[in-house]
């Protein structure tokens, strides 16, 4: 992930010089002394202050998902065994979805400290909801045949889990995990409250400057579509046969 | 030593926190009071006020828009798609750019958090009104009934379940943002959290415990909502399926 992101980091540098020619004439320092829209040659000579930033955000949507994505799926298959404790779970889940995340960040700091661990829990907790729900409506939409199939086969219960239901289930499960994503990218924009950095805090270190604005949260909703990107990509290399049937 | 005094230190936090919100106090930049039960109801009207005429405005735009786009079946693409985008806009973001590009105050902030509010729902009531079953709107055209009525009578109450759980996912977004409001100078509950200069760590830690609280019982209420506006015969249809 964060090689392909850096890579498009470097790609977007000499954009980023392209259209300081065509847009403003003037010196770089009217353009920023003015608070013009887009100052595209403070752009290209700053863009550098904006990759670590991004990068962290990155690693910290990661770390965040895989960390929310083990913890769904321990919850899913729980539930999937013991059907009786879904609606605790979805309940549970559902109330650490309900609160907002930057008084999540505030009320983790007295117990875990300011630092990229209470971002990663709070990140991580937001992202359970969609995904447990998603992990679970795969496995109950597994067509009934198909699991008759693989006992007819001689599967055992746990053989039919991970050899059938779970790989069928693989559509619904990458798609929860894309709104996750989508969502925890957005969310990392706050963790810098939480002490874990990333381009909030470039967008919180200078509210008023557009320019500042317009990169770093550019920069944010680029590295949401990559991510999707990724995703959809894993999501076609894990279902095979979907692509069989479609040719 | 270390596992004895961190509880207690985290105890001592909370237990400050909830003096802050029942007390008033010298600010800590001085001379003036803040905190207690006054400055806690007036910072929770705002958040209120702000987070309502933005889910308001938000159903105003997105629910007829959506409603006729599935009851025609149009504008998929651009109604799925507006879902999708909505999720990677970053609430800072959005705040932000009013800030520099708008300018700060109330109407303007209302307009913010409608970005923020009309993407779920308008893609919620779309696919809900799309997907009611071709069925029951064939046996409603054939007794005779308009267009109009089609959809208010037959599609949109069968579609509530899907149209609800959209507008809750605005309205957590919505009290969720309107916490970073006080950075466009509106102040709602997160000024406590944000001016930890002002009220100091036991005020922010309120302030992160009253949003929290907030943002439940709007959801608490939104269910209730949803639960009196499902269809009788729905629920029950679905309380079967449960079972």
């Amino acid at each position: 992930m964060i090689p392909v992101i850096a890579a498009t980091v470097k790609v977007m540098l000499p954009l980023a010089q392209l259209p300081s020619n065509f847009v403003h004439h003037h010196s770089t320092t009217t353009c920023v002394a003015e608070n013009r829209f887009f100052c595209a040659d403070w752009a290209a000579h700053n863009f550098d202050r904006y990759v670590d930033p991004a990068l962290k955000q990155a690693l910290l949507v990661s770390v965040s998902v895989a960390v929310g994505f083990t913890v769904a799926m321990g919850l899913a298959l729980l539930s999937h065994r013991q059907p009786k404790l879904a609606p605790t779970f979805t309940g549970l889940t559902g109330v650490l979805y309900t609160v907002p995340s930057v008084a999540f960040f505030f009320l983790l700091l007295p117990i875990t400290g300011f630092g990229t661990d209470t971002a990663v829990i709070a990140l991580s907790a937001y992202t359970l909801q969609i995904i447990y729900r998603n992990i679970v409506a795969g496995l109950a939409n597994v067509p009934e045949e198909a699991k008759d199939a693989g006992r007819g086969m001689g599967m055992s219960q746990r053989d039919l889990l991970w050899r059938v239901e779970l790989p069928l289930a693989v559509p619904e499960i990458v798609a929860g995990l894309r709104v996750a994503t989508v969502s925890t990218v957005a969310l990392a924009t706050l963790a810098f409250f939480a002490g874990a950095g990333g381009l909030g805090q470039q967008i919180y270190s200078d509210l008023t400057f557009k320019t500042n604005i317009i990169i770093a949260g550019g920069l944010a909703m680029l590295m949401a579509i990559l991510f999707d990107l990724v995703l959809l990509v894993i999501q076609r290399l894990a279902t095979p046969w979907l692509r069989a049937g479609a040719s | 030593m270390i596992e004895l005094s961190l509880p207690i230190a985290f105890l001592h936090s909370f237990t400050g926190a909830f003096d802050f919100i029942l007390h008033q106090r010298e600010a800590q930049t001085r001379f003036v009071q803040v905190g207690g039960l006054g400055q806690v109801w007036e910072l929770t009207r705002t958040h209120l006020e702000v987070s309502g005429l933005a889910l308001a405005g938000s159903l105003a735009l997105a629910l007829p828009v959506g409603a006729a786009l599935g009851h025609r079946g149009r504008g998929e693409m651009f109604a799925i798609g507006l879902g999708n985008a909505g999720r990677a806009v970053p609430e800072l973001a959005v705040i932000a750019f009013l800030v520099a590009f708008i300018g700060i105050g109330l109407r303007n902030v209302v307009l913010a958090l409608m970005v923020l509010g009309i993407p779920p729902i308008l893609t919620n009531t779309f696919v809900a009104v799309k997907q009611v079953d071709r069925d029951a709107v064939g046996a409603a055209r054939g007794i005779g009934m308009r267009e109009t009525q089609i959809l208010t009578r037959i599609q949109l109450p069968l579609a509530v379940p899907t149209i609800m759980s959209g507008v809750r996912t605005a309205a957590i977004n919505i009290v969720a943002t309107a916490t970073i409001a006080p950075l466009a100078g509106v102040l709602t509950l997160g000024d406590f959290i944000l001016s930890r200069n002002v009220y100091g760590d036991q005020g922010v830690l309120a302030g992160a415990i009253l949003v929290a609280l907030l943002a439940l019982i709007v959801e608490l209420s939104l269910a209730g909502v949803q639960w009196l506006l499902t269809p009788r015969g729905l629920a029950l249809q679905r309380e079967r399926a449960a079972a």
